[in-house]
């Protein structure tokens, strides 16, 4: 073989949390892997999840009868129903396994302090004894939309601790990890995937791999909205991108966008829901906590969509403090102190200090809501297996497994990565291990012949064409103006037209730069019309479901529809084809029937049919969509029921 | 030094390191390119101005653009630095511009710190070595809170390499551990999960390439953007590696 095509039983794209830590488990299994990552694997942007992971270990006082049960409850509260019961239950049982298996291989979790501990608990300081019997166990802080304390912390930098932690098993496996590589392309005939073709971002050169299983683990896709998100620079959704490609896989639930309350203005920085879930409140400019009107019950700590919806009413009724950069609102920090905001807190008080110049324990902290998650993205069945596509798995924030529908509560992400890649690495390796491999390498080549000669075709473009730069600004403010918070049908109408225009501009746009080796520019332009495609099903989709649910917020139809849309929104779209096609699923057998969420509004439009109408073949109606069967029955590990004497 | 209030922005000069490897006509140089001071503008701001304006084949590398993920450690007027909380309020209007020195370059202000730090990992065995497998079924072993704090300390290490870029034995002797790698092996020292022993330890750090080749300049003390203590660091490491040796004379 020659060194552009190169041969592994398992190719991991993302070298991330979830792709590292299914890499681990294939590698333990005795499988070859490769991960290709965008960047050295602990640059990866799980490193920035600040405020923790959910695990229902129940080891402090305000986490007292926690339990995997009354997870899930607020995991499918949280998701507006939207999510798979299923996998929200497998997720819940797993959590505590996997937080105590990363404390196995080194995580420094904040631990229970027996005694006396002080808290901030709904504008309340308060004393509260942690048991002596439960020193020294992983600790917990509060978070939103959640019934108990249950998010497990290393101070601000849990995500940090996490992916060096898993890295550092990445590295003790001797996995290969080639960094700074891109996939551009999948390679894949008849339905069966058999790898990936990767540019190196050191040389801008093609290769192929070919592996048995592929594993798509790159991460969310912020930033479609341009700078309008707490993503990193790398969150451009290339993984969902080369699924959606292939025209046989589809992405689900893409209108499905997090706004995360608390991001540092302007920059977008995020600012943890730590902060809120230590005690922290927010303001308006008229230093009014307006928050405990709008939800008396959970305050700031409501769910992410439902703070930010309230925040950016707050900002249209003129309560924002108004800056050349938009209008912001205020977190108070200052009566945490100084000694928890340098402690618990440190990359808080960092950033602010860093960037603002501020310092939270004397100074009020500019905020406002950005786009912060994908909850959308390929859509898998509980194996993490792709629908259509054999031997395409994906995991994490990449995929749609989908235990956060259409909110995903904080913590929930980083414990995902976690647990997906620890269920979804077993199935792989299961899967490459029985799975007689045929290479063919003219497949291999002709992808990437085809990726070649997209890069040839943008460095032989001339002319005075607009600037791939310029597309990406206009797509950020369309995307953040017409597809944010508020939601509408003429403007969604207007996003679909400007993203459609912008995708007919980036097929005219011209490079100024044609320098050899990875090009930036070129780069960059590899990446535009993917993450245009990405945007226009965003838009697309969040204006075919007229209905609000979770983050998903229509003003023109603000209430959840379960008659109509208890479902999932799927979208094909082959590179080739002209219009991406629509059509939804159900979202899963369901367990705990739908009903308030016990935050945001209580008025809804009720399903029409039964729940075992609902129930009644739905895994047949799935498979229809291209659901592909799984290694223990489907509907297995649902535990039915047995929520019924905690509600 | 930020703009001017409601005056004419200051006008920045940037003199920024200019080599692509992969380019045959490429030659090492310094380019020049001015750029009118924003509010709030760090060096992210800043490079991706230049490169979306003046010129798209300026590489330089960033990822969180929060200081979290390491990669846009750069000289900045001479000293090691991140490059996204690097506020150009805080510089002259001349601000000059070079890759980090020791790691490998990639292009302009671009560098293979990824390579380094797998390395260091790898020399180093810088995860935990425990002696039983993980058990699913367990609760986690206790730690005391002061302890995972002290963990906790040296963990915050983000690998950006500024340390590394600014010691002098790290320039000289590339089998030097550095820094960020004596912060990592001093992090697991302290860690009861690890189960490596003293005079495991010894083999790793008290040798001239470990704690022993630090001539005490300590400008990676003075650069680190995590504020991290690594004069204490060296300390500890020199204090438990010399109680090591001493301990095994005496068997």
């Amino acid at each position: 073989m020659s060194s552009d095509l190169i041969s592994t039983d398992v190719l991991v794209i993302g070298g991330g949390l979830a792709g590292e830590r299914c890499a681990i488990e294939a590698a333990a299994a005795g499988h070859k892997v490769l991960i290709l990552s965008l960047v050295p694997p602990r640059r990866s942007h799980s490193c920035a999840a600040q405020g923790g992971m959910q695990a229902a270990l129940g080891n402090c006082v305000k986490a007292d009868g926690d339990n995997p049960t009354v997870h899930f409850l607020d995991t499918v509260r949280g998701s507006d129903w939207g999510a798979d019961q299923e996998v929200a239950r497998i997720f819940t049982e797993e959590a505590p396994v996997a937080v105590r298996e990363l404390a196995h291989l080194g995580v420094p979790w904040t631990r229970v302090r027996g005694g006396k501990n002080s808290y901030v608990i709904k504008g309340e300081r308060v004393e509260i004894e942690e048991s002596i019997e439960n020193d020294g166990l992983i600790m917990h802080r509060d978070f939103g939309g959640t019934a108990k304390w249950r998010a497990c912390y290393a101070a601000a930098a849990t995500g940090h601790a996490a992916l060096y932690a898993i890295d550092s098993e990445v590295v003790r496996l001797g996995i290969t990890v080639r960094d700074r590589t891109e996939a551009v392309e999948l390679i894949h005939e008849g339905g069966r995937c058999q790898g990936a073709v990767a540019r190196c971002l050191r040389t801008g050169k093609h290769f192929a791999v070919v592996a048995k299983a592929t594993v798509i683990a790159t991460g969310g896709y912020g930033r479609i909205y341009g700078q309008y998100t707490t993503n990193a620079t790398i969150n451009e959704g290339m993984g969902a991108v080369i699924a959606l490609n292939t025209g046989a896989v589809p992405l689900g639930n893409m209108e499905a966008v997090q706004f995360h309350p608390t991001a540092l203005a302007p920059s977008n920085i995020l600012v943890t829901e730590g902060c809120r879930g230590d005690g922290a409140y927010l303001l308006d400019k008229d230093l009014n906590r307006f928050m405990v009107d709008a939800e008396p019950e959970k305050q700031e700590l409501a769910s992410r969509d439902v703070v930010s919806r309230h925040m950016k009413q707050r900002m249209r009724d003129g309560k924002g403090v108004d800056t050349p950069y938009g209008p912001h609102l205020w977190l108070d920090l200052r009566h945490l102190g100084e000694q928890h905001l340098t402690t618990k807190l440190r990359e808080v008080w960092e950033i602010c200090r860093d960037f603002v110049g501020l310092d939270p324990a004397r100074d009020l902290i500019p905020v406002q809501p950005t786009q912060h998650y994908s909850m959308g993205g390929v859509r898998v069945n509980k194996d993490g297996q792709a629908y259509n596509m054999s031997g395409l798995f994906a995991a994490g924030e990449a995929a749609c497994w989908d235990m956060h529908g259409f909110n995903r509560l904080g913590g929930n992400s980083l414990a995902e990565t976690v647990v997906a890649g620890r269920i979804v690495g077993r199935r792989v390796a299961e899967f490459v291990a029985d799975k007689d491999f045929e290479i063919q390498t003219s497949v291999a080549f002709a992808a990437m012949k085809k990726a070649e000669r997209r890069a040839a075709e943008w460095l032989n473009r001339t002319g005075s064409g607009p600037s791939v730069y310029a597309i990406r600004n206009a797509m950020g403010e369309t995307m953040m103006g017409k597809v944010g918070i508020f939601r509408n049908g003429e403007e969604l109408e207007e996003a679909v037209a400007e993203i459609t225009h912008l995708l007919a501009e980036c097929d005219k746009a011209v490079l100024r730069s044609r320098v050899p080796g990875m090009n930036p520019e070129l780069t960059f332009a590899l990446r535009l019309k993917g993450m245009l495609r990405l945007a226009l099903v965003t838009a697309k989709g969040a204006l075919l479901r007229t209905e609000s649910r979770g983050a998903h917020y229509r003003s023109d139809y603000p209430l959840r529809n379960d008659a109509e849309w208890l479902s999932r929104t799927l979208v094909r779209w082959a590179d080739d084809e002209g219009e991406p096609t629509f059509s939804y699923e159900p979202v899963g057998e369901i367990d705990l029937p739908p009903g308030h969420r016990g935050y945001g509004s209580d008025e809804r439009i009720e399903m029409r049919e039964s729940l075992e109408q609902y129930n009644d073949g739905v895994y047949e109606r799935q498979a229809v969509h291209g659901r592909l069967a799984t290694v223990e029955a489907a509907g297995s590990r649902l535990r039915r029921g047995e929520w019924k004497g905690l509600v | 030094m930020t703009s001017n209030e409601g005056g004419a922005p200051r006008r920045l000069r940037f003199e920024i390191f200019r080599y692509n490897p992969e380019d045959p006509g490429s030659n090492p140089q310094m380019q020049t390119y001015e750029l009118d001071e924003a509010p709030y503008m760090s060096l992210f701001i800043a490079l991706n101005q230049i490169r979306e304006t003046l010129d798209p084949s300026l590489q330089f590398d960033f990822a969180c653009r929060s200081a979290i993920c390491g990669s846009c450690g750069m000289m900045v007027n001479g000293r090691p630095a991140l490059g996204c909380r690097t506020l150009t309020s805080d510089l002259p209007d001349v601000i000059r511009l070079h890759p980090l020195p020791v790691f490998k370059l990639i292009g302009d202000l671009s560098v293979d710190t990824g390579t380094w730090f797998r390395e260091m990992v790898e020399k180093s065995e810088a995860w935990i070595h425990a002696e039983e497998a993980f058990d699913p079924e367990a609760q986690e072993a206790r730690m005391d809170d002061e302890l995972a704090q002290a963990i906790y300390e040296g963990e915050r290490c983000i690998e950006c390499g500024c340390c590394v870029a600014s010691c002098g034995v790290a320039n000289v002797n590339e089998d030097f551990t550095g820094p960020a790698g004596l912060n990592r092996i001093a992090r697991f020292m302290m860690d009861p999960r690890d189960k490596r022993s003293d005079a495991d330890w010894f083999e790793v750090v008290s040798n001239a390439d470990g704690v022993f080749g630090c001539l005490g300049m300590m400008a990676c003390h003075d650069v680190c953007p995590k504020e991290l203590p690594l004069l204490e660091v060296y300390a500890y490491l020199r204090r438990k590696t010399l109680a090591a040796a001493f301990a095994g004379k005496e068997e």
